[in-house]
């Protein structure tokens, strides 16, 4: 058995590359449908074997794979490897991946249609299923880099598909410079790991933890860091610019400039996710680490309650969702600084589902409107378009954690794990997700009335010509709004409370707020008869009562609040002038730093001194030196006989 | 008896002569190379000198070798100097400097 898995890992990352080398070299000669066909293929046929690998490991329960596959190089005794660690996480995620990104394929052949750039769509989002299985897959640093950075380069690609658009391309560099602070941070934690380990290997490093536990190092000359905070924290600046973590968020919202599939597969269900995996991944480092534990769960807990305010005043259905987005991934990060890795991982997965299902949902909408994403000129859609009403519907109560729904169990395991953890800044992040669960469903509502129910406030043209969308676009929809309510029910048990995940994931006693709550935890159904004793099920009904009395009842009131709290709307407005700052003070100061350097140091000191001050030196000298050289012959007889006198004299009397 | 020394300090006086023909000279290219064939000729004075001292000919030899070629080198070089008159128009040494930095 062992050595046939490992033929099906290889195909399951080759095969996406495959369609993706189709689609995109030959995608003239093999069309619009071979491009489609192709990446779809691959990426199913991968989603499969995935699924064979999740029920080998998980429900065989087979030992987990940890293994290199080609060596890239050596050097200097560290190992570059291509390597497989598949155990029951990776399996896991290998699965939410694969079958997220082939109902995205699928999608996409609706929303794309009349695109001229189809075949290059069905590349790069094959090629970034690719990615992220080596992301996801890998059993050491630099492949890990790999993922990261490929899936960061597609992101990229993708965020600026529309390359003629001004604000896509605006959007794209600006993801993709974020991401490269994110990143600066993440390669130097690798440095460290590889520093204090000597090598980048998973499984090495996680086995030496002892001897690098009470190190420490002066990064600042006088201050003496624990090593392990430092590896631990400049990992999380890469996890923070990758899940738009604050202050590195800025780029996520702007990335709903590219098109609805890839927001909802690569900047709702996968790639921002790739943080919260890593640091799940990285836990028995992290557990090291309490100061580290605790800079996440603050992280975490600022974007849970401040991205989510945001979403409360956008017009634009995207961006709703994409703050809705940033706060569910700050709930992640909050699960992860309580030690509740397993919690954090669960609501990944559920969230994938949800997420992609409401994204894909607002794209459905968005092909019915003609490519408006105005919710002011929505409304009442839901007689037009009964299948993504009932689909968003699902995906909008799974999202505010309506018991019962997937996002239900995850996200309440996430809130009980953070009121029972006991790191410092937990106090600050209980009450930062349990007041966030009012605004994710007061938001959520708010756009789901806006869109779906109340006035219908579109134009003549466009009432005429609503209808539902084709198969393609439902048909993802309705597979993606199976899992978003069946999953949490099946594996809550498991994965939150469970041992679903094995040895992957590594938490102290002292830290396991999850074990605690396992105590407690009688079966699914006790859990949702619980919940309506508790805060969060009351927060979140109250969320969707006031969104229903502000949207529908009393559609009025939202502009007279809007008058009377000018200043608070001025600031959610301009997204708490995160972008002013970043544009001002990193982009103007860098900018400002740029010019000095260009007057002084590159006129002034490299061409003035340097390249035109030697040349004038050189010109000065000759200037003299020309002189004797007078072009008369007896100037020169004479210099030869005197020197000649000179060596003689020299020969003779010295 | 004409001593050696006698010789050699007529050598001497011709080629100091000579260095002071070359240095002076501001006018013809021609006095130059006269300065030049004066300056082989005191070698051959010390040459001669120096034979009949020691008693050995080769330096006489020595001497009309130095002639001979003496002769081709002045054939040379009034040769070139009529192809620079005939270019330049002129045989002042002043005018003669395109070798000036």
């Amino acid at each position: 058995m062992p050595d046939n898995m490992q033929t099906i890992y290889l195909w399951i990352v080759l095969a996406p590359l495959l369609g993706s080398i189709i689609a995109g070299l030959f995608g003239k000669k093999v069309g619009r449908a071979g491009a489609h066909w192709a990446a779809i293929i691959g990426v199913a046929v991968s989603c499969v074997l995935s699924m064979i690998v999740f029920k080998y490991m998980v429900i065989d329960g087979a030992e987990p794979f940890n293994g290199a596959v080609y060596t890239w190089l050596v050097s200097d005794g560290v190992r570059f490897e291509v390597g497989f660690l598949i155990d029951k996480l990776s399996a896991m995620m290998m699965v939410v991946v694969t079958f997220v990104s082939l109902m995205v394929h699928i999608y996409t052949v609706g929303y794309m249609h009349d695109d001229p750039g189809y075949q290059r769509f069905f590349s790069y989002i094959a090629l970034f299923t690719f990615s992220m299985l080596m992301l996801v897959m890998s059993n050491n640093f630099m492949q890990l880099f790999f993922g990261w950075e490929a899936v960061g380069l597609i992101s990229y690609l993708l965020i600026g598909f529309w390359f003629k658009k001004e604000t896509a391309i605006y959007a794209n560099l600006k993801a993709f410079l974020v991401n490269r602070v994110g990143d600066f941070g993440f390669l130097l934690g690798i440095a460290a790991v590889l520093m204090y380990f000597g090598t980048l290997d998973y499984a090495t490093v996680f086995a030496n933890t002892d001897s690098v536990v009470g190190k420490t190092i002066q990064v600042i000359p006088g201050s003496e860091w624990s090593v392990m905070t430092l590896i631990c924290i400049s990992l999380f600046i890469g996890a923070m610019g990758k899940s738009a973590q604050v202050p590195l968020h800025v780029w996520l919202p702007d990335s709903m400039e590219g098109p609805t599939p890839i927001s909802a597969l690569i900047h709702a269900a996968t790639m921002v996710t790739a943080g919260i995996y890593m640091v799940a991944r990285m836990s028995p480092l992290f557990e090291l680490s309490e100061t580290a534990l605790s800079f996440v769960i603050v992280i975490g807990a600022i974007t849970a309650f401040f991205m989510g305010l945001l979403g409360l005043v956008q017009n634009d259905i995207k961006r709703v969702v994409a703050y809705s987005t940033l706060s569910q991934l700050g709930y992640m990060t909050v699960a992860l600084g309580a030690s509740a890795y397993a919690a954090g991982i669960f609501h990944l997965m559920t969230h994938a589902f949800f997420k992609a299902l409401l994204f894909l949902g607002a794209g459905s909408v968005i092909i019915a409107m003609h490519h408006e994403q105005d919710m002011r000129k929505m409304g009442g859609l839901r007689k037009y378009m009964p299948i993504t009403w009932i689909t968003s519907l699902i995906g909008s109560l799974a999202l505010i954690g309506t018991p019962g729904f997937a996002g239900f169990y995850s996200k309440d395991s996430i809130i009980e794990a953070v009121g029972h953890s006991s790191i410092p800044g937990s106090g600050f992040a209980y009450a930062a997700v349990l007041s966030g669960v009012f605004i994710t469903a007061l938001y959520s509502f708010r756009m789901y009335f806006m869109v779906f129910h109340g006035k219908e406030r579109m134009d003549e043209h466009t009432r005429s010509q609503l209808h539902e969308t084709p198969w393609v676009v439902k048909g993802p929809l309705i597979m993606l709004a199976i899992p978003s309510v069946i999953i949490g029910f099946i594996y809550v048990g498991d994965m939150a409370f469970g041992n679903f995940f094995g040895d992957a994931i590594k938490v102290l006693p002292q830290h396991d707020v999850l074990g605690q709550l396992a105590k407690d935890y009688h079966g699914p159904f006790t859990m949702m008869l619980h919940s309506l004793l508790t805060l969060p099920f009351w927060f979140a009904a109250a969320g969707v009562a006031f969104a229903w009395f502000l949207y529908i009842k009393r559609p009025d009131i939202p502009g007279m609040i809007q008058d009377k709290l000018k200043f608070v709307h001025r600031v959610l407005d301009n997204k708490y002038y995160a972008d002013r700052f970043n544009e001002i003070v990193f982009a103007g100061g860098s900018r400002l730093l740029g010019k000095l350097l260009w007057q002084n140091g590159d006129v002034r000191v490299i061409d003035g001194v340097i390249i035109n001050g030697s040349a004038k030196t050189i010109g000065r000298i000759s200037g003299v030196v020309r002189r004797i050289q007078t072009g008369y012959l007896y100037n020169y007889a004479f210099a030869m006989i005197f020197g000649l006198l000179f060596l003689l004299g020299v020969f003779v009397f010295a | 008896m004409i001593a050696l020394s006698d010789f050699l300090i007529l050598g001497a006086i011709l080629f100091c002569l000579s260095v002071a023909g070359i240095f002076l000279n501001r006018k013809n290219v021609i006095i130059l190379l006269m300065a030049i064939e004066l300056m082989l000729l005191a070698v051959n004075m010390n040459f001669v000198a120096f034979s009949h001292y020691l008693g050995d000919t080769a330096g006489q030899v020595f001497v009309f070798f130095i002639l001979t070629v003496a002769a081709a080198e002045a054939a040379i070089g009034l040769a070139i100097l009529v192809v620079l008159f005939r270019s330049k128009r002129t045989i002042n040494v002043d005018d003669l400097d395109t070798l000036k930095g």
